[in-house]
């Protein structure tokens, strides 16, 4: 139980046919000038799968996402999805930022916001078509958010802005979501409308990676853990990071408060989808990367 | 009516009044984005910037246009370059730059015989003094930064809505960043004729700031913004006519009274308006955060 060894076993038995199923990181680094603000991140993650990044604040979760959508440059390592480098697979992942990085006075409604979801579908110097037009209000109903379609989106309590960022996310109808602290100072009905979002993403075989300081939601809510802090502590099926040990080591002995631990509540998804990490071995938290 | 059309039967007179209609309408419509990107100072920056490119142009008898645009890009990279080094900051290296650009332009200028007249008509526009030529290229940039404006509409409202969203989709907000500031410097040479070097950044934030008092999409902003432009435009042209004061201080005088009135009246944001038409659900009203934050209000209303 101890960090991920460097240049431990390098994942020798995986299949290539398995990557080509997902979205696989290797030995990731980002540095922000000179500063190296996260390594050593491992993780193969398949279609269906909700992974929780977790970790404290200044720890890399942002950055991870970031670096995944190629927002922040690698100082080293590879990310690929379905085998492809991610860099030309821009618009099959769907990013929602931080709702504090938006300008909410900006003149765009609602149904503004969710139709940029489709830009990249549309492309340049054309109008929305049709089936665009119907992908955005499919989402925004999706979210509940169909009746403030013409809503200036300042208007809208924080709750409801995140429920048209996920929505704008939906109409980009992406293999990957990435969601970055979608859980942050928001009303309870949003955090159950985006609990039942990840639900039927994961249903639908798309790829969730989540970043979030709330722990219990996250250890309901998700498959697996990324524990991050600097580095990546620990990678594994929610039932076997969410332990003491693995948060005490991610969390640099502060003290935290562990609701919701796994047996007790978690839903029938979870338990199944650790049953099948079970054979992959129990030495994730190690070198978080078997296979 | 006499008043209006006793003017226009000078030939300079109708050719001024095309200019600043023409200016009013890009100056609005691309001062929406210098507005709601927070680029007051770039806009301004660069008006000086592109000075020298003027005079030298103006010098050799050649377009203006290719000098504005060839200092324009030469001063934009020298910022870039300079705010790299980690002791001067980016608004360190626009200041310096674009105060250094200024005064090689007037250095340049003050070698000409008609030192003095030259430099106000670059300095505080020469509207009257517009010819057809000027016309025509001022049509025709108009025409060509507008039609990018709607043309790339989504790309550019994306892109300065939620930047980070837009450049993990594939968006290329560093291209379409040079693309605006292109357009900015394309927008201020037309401009130079009607209201000046100095008073350009006036045309290109008044009017947009007074429309976004008014409305909440980008489209009605960037509408609303060129209407006001032109009125401006006109209003100021015909009011230095008969008062005989100069044109370009007039028409930004009239912006700014226009924002002024619309500051204190509108009803959405207006600081009286607000109280007096006060709307349910207002967002600016800390009691009215308060009801919005309570999920599903909104669905016991309607």
């Amino acid at each position: 139980m101890t960090v991920p060894a460097q240049n431990s076993g390098q994942a020798a038995n995986s299949a290539a046919a398995d990557h080509d199923s997902c979205l696989v990181l290797r030995d990731v680094a980002v540095a922000y000038g000179r500063k190296v603000v996260l390594r050593e991140v491992f993780a193969d993650i398949r279609r269906g799968q909700v992974v929780g990044i977790i970790g404290p604040n200044g720890s890399g979760k942002s950055t991870l996402l970031k670096a995944i959508v190629g927002l922040v440059p690698l100082l080293s390592g590879k990310i690929t999805l379905f085998g492809r480098s991610v860099s030309g697979l821009k618009d099959r992942i769907a990013y929602v930022p931080q709702r504090e990085l938006v300008d909410w006075e900006f003149p765009v409604t609602v149904f503004d916001v969710a139709m940029m979801g489709r830009l990249p579908s549309i492309g340049w110097l054309r109008r929305p078509r049709k089936q665009d037009v119907e992908a955005v209000e499919d989402a925004l109903d999706r979210v509940g958010m169909l009746a403030y379609r013409s809503d200036q989106i300042g208007r809208l309590s924080g709750g409801q802005q995140q429920r048209v960022f996920i929505a704008r996310a939906l109409a980009q109808d992406a293999e990957v979501y990435l969601l970055d602290e979608p859980m942050t100072g928001i009303d309870s009905a949003t955090q159950e409308v985006i609990l039942r979002i990840i639900d039927e993403l994961r249903a639908e075989g798309r790829i969730i990676l989540l970043a979030t300081h709330d722990l219990a939601s996250a250890s309901c809510a998700c498959d697996c853990l990324c524990c991050v802090n600097q580095r990546m502590v620990s990678y594994g099926p929610t039932l076997e990071t969410y332990t003491p040990e693995v948060m005490e080591q991610t969390y640099g002995g502060l003290p935290v408060i562990m609701l919701n631990r796994p047996g007790a509540g978690l839903r029938d998804a979870h338990a199944r989808d650790a049953h099948t990490h079970a054979h992959e071995g129990h030495s994730h938290t190690h070198d978080g990367h078997t296979h | 009516m006499g008043t209006l059309t006793d003017p226009l039967q000078y030939g300079f007179m109708q050719r001024a009044l095309l200019e600043v209609v023409l200016m009013g309408i890009v100056t609005g419509a691309i001062g929406t984005y210098v507005v709601l990107r927070g680029l007051s100072f770039i806009g301004d920056a660069l008006s000086h910037a592109i000075f020298p490119g003027v005079v030298i142009a103006f010098l050799l008898d050649r377009s203006i246009f290719v000098g504005a645009l060839a200092f324009g890009a030469l001063t934009s990279v020298g910022i870039g370059v300079i705010a790299r080094s980690q002791r001067v900051r980016e608004d360190s290296a626009i200041g310096v730059l674009f105060a250094g650009s200024f005064a090689l332009g007037i250095v340049l200028i003050s070698s000409t015989r008609n030192f003095t007249r030259d430099l106000a008509s670059f300095l505080f526009g020469n509207v009257l003094g517009v010819s057809e030529s000027d016309l025509i290229l001022s049509a025709v940039i108009g025409v060509v930064v507008l039609a990018t404006l709607i043309l790339l509409h989504p790309q550019l409202m994306a892109a300065s809505f939620d930047r980070l969203a837009a450049q993990a989709m594939g968006l290329p907000v560093f291209a379409l960043d040079l693309l605006l500031l292109v357009l900015i410097s394309l927008t201020i040479v037309v401009s130079l004729r009607a209201v000046g070097n100095i008073l350009v950044v006036a045309m290109l934030v008044t009017p947009p700031a007074t429309a976004r008092l008014f409305t909440d999409r980008l489209p009605q902003t960037m509408a609303l913004s060129a209407l006001l432009g032109a009125a401006a435009g006109v209003t100021g042209l015909y009011i230095s006519y008969y008062h005989d004061v100069a044109t370009g201080g007039t028409i930004v005088l009239v912006a700014t009274a226009v924002f002024l009135v619309a500051w204190v009246f509108s009803p959405n944001h207006g600081v009286l308006g607000a109280r007096v038409f006060r709307r349910p659900l207002m967002v600016t009203e800390p009691e009215a955060q308060v009801v919005l934050e309570s999920p599903g209000i909104r669905s016991h209303e309607g």
